[in-house]
């Protein structure tokens, strides 16, 4: 099977965040931390992208926002959330407009804590994303194969019937 | 005939493998100067067979097919090329097959994509008439339109062509769409227009343009290459190190400038082109 890990381009939405983690974003990519040898890209472009990176939490304006960005993905695709703000709402928790974290919204794989998240643990989130964005696109192929199988073996519980 | 069909595979099967490589190497040695390590050397490989993968998202219909019209014309143009036939037809089939790229870019819609797509337009003005001028150049210092007579040439054309040879390297940072010139794409993310032209093309449209891209890479150093090339069959070695040059001279350019507004770029390119070219062109015109 194809390596697609090889090639994880990355959307960084900035949500209602204190704009702290989005520098500690930022400097993964400067010359000290350089994710780009692990040919990450940081695209502006959903179309485009393999992984949604959210740092801050959901408001009432942005929820919208965020979930076309989300939508607008072609799988599979992987999200992250970083930052406590991301992963629950952190300190703006109890805000009037904040609905709170990421997984309020669209679904979260990855959770990287902290406040702010440091430039490690984003790259050890993104690593993890790009092994489960991996994993997603074996898992399809091997449904693409044989999807009565595939769905037995793994989702017993759904009735899938082919065409459906 | 043999050895025309010939060049032709051999364009189509070595073109996107050299593409890719320079591409890597491209993306290695701008990493380096910004004191990074950067990405392996097959990267752009990589992302090509990642987004050859992915869910197929289009904006419209006919964007697809207008991507693969350009990906047709970029290649036919590199195979007559590299057949030998004229320069000139050549240059008219790649600038044909660039307003399918328009096209594309303005058929859906998008703000970004048709800004990006306008960009375009204004840079296919600025780069053409140093192209043209460049056929011209090779016509009154070879003689003739024919890539296969041209390369026959008793001395390296560049010797009468240096004027040219200047302003079609300008004009190269523009066709590569490179920074301070690349106006319609904006390769380095995060900026006013996104991804430019390229906002709207997802998964296999995006891969066609990166393959179509290595292909038309090849073709313009290909011409770099005609400057250099004659009878001696050294010669081809010096193509390839001057080609080599002028590739990382543009790496250079593009990691020590910030881009320019369209209105600039045309006033320099066509100024260069004027005085470089023109120059040439009239001493040219004395001599011979
Ligand atoms: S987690 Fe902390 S640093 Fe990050 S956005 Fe929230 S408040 Fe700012």
């Amino acid at each position: 099977m194809a390596k697609v890990k090889r090639s994880p381009w990355l959307l960084h939405y900035d949500g209602s965040s204190c704009n702290g983690c989005d520098i500690e974003v930022l400097a993964c990519l400067t010359p000290v931390y350089d994710a780009e040898r692990f040919g990450i890209q940081n695209t502006g472009d959903p179309m485009q992208a393999d992984i949604l990176l959210i740092t801050g939490g959901i408001n009432a304006q942005n929820q919208a926002v965020v979930k076309q960005l989300y939508d607008q993905m072609p799988r599979p695709k992987v999200v992250v959330a970083v930052g406590v703000c991301a992963c629950t709402g952190g300190v703006f928790k109890d805000t009037y407009n904040i609905l709170g974290g990421a997984d309020t919204t669209v679904p979260v794989d990855i959770y990287v804590p902290g406040c702010a998240a440091r430039p490690q643990a984003i790259i050890d989130g993104i690593v993890k994303a790009v092994d489960l964005f991996q994993q997603h696109m074996d898992n399809h192929e091997e449904f693409l194969k044989n999807p009565d199988e595939y769905m037995k073996k793994n989702h017993p519980e759904v009735d899938f019937k082919k065409g459906e | 005939m043999m050895k025309i069909a010939l060049s032709v595979i051999i364009f189509l099967i070595a073109a996107p493998i050299l593409g890719c490589l320079l591409d890597g190497g491209d993306r290695i040695i701008s990493a380096r100067m910004q004191g990074r390590i950067g990405p392996p050397l097959l990267q752009p490989y990589y992302d090509v067979s990642k987004l050859l993968q992915k869910q197929v998202i289009a904006v419209s219909r006919s964007q697809s097919l207008l991507i693969q019209m350009f990906f047709f014309t970029q290649i036919f143009t590199g195979c007559l090329f590299f057949a030998g036939f004229d320069i000139m037809l050549c240059f008219f089939i790649l600038s044909t097959g660039a307003t399918f790229l328009v096209f594309a870019g303005s058929v859906t819609h998008s703000p970004y994509s048709s800004m990006g797509a306008s960009r375009e337009l204004l840079q296919m003005m600025s780069y053409e008439p140093a192209v043209l001028m460049t056929c011209l150049g090779f016509y009154l210092a070879g003689g003739t339109f024919n890539v296969s007579e041209l390369v026959q040439s008793e001395k390296s054309l560049i010797m009468y062509l240096p004027g040219f040879f200047v302003a079609y390297v300008f004009s190269l940072t523009i066709k590569m769409r490179k920074s301070p010139f690349d106006l319609s794409t904006s390769h380095h993310p995060h900026q006013e227009l996104v991804k430019g032209i390229t906002t709207e093309m997802g998964s296999r449209n995006l891969a066609l343009y990166f393959i179509t891209e290595w292909y038309e890479n090849i073709f313009l150093l290909g011409v770099v290459g005609l400057f250099i090339i004659n009878k001696n069959p050294w010669s081809i070695l010096a193509a390839v190190l001057v080609v080599l040059a002028v590739y990382f001279f543009e790496i250079l350019i593009d990691n020590t400038s910030a881009r320019v507004k369209w209105d600039k770029m045309l006033v320099i390119t066509w100024i260069v082109t004027l005085v470089s070219a023109g120059t040439n062109l009239l001493v040219l015109m004395l001599i011979k």
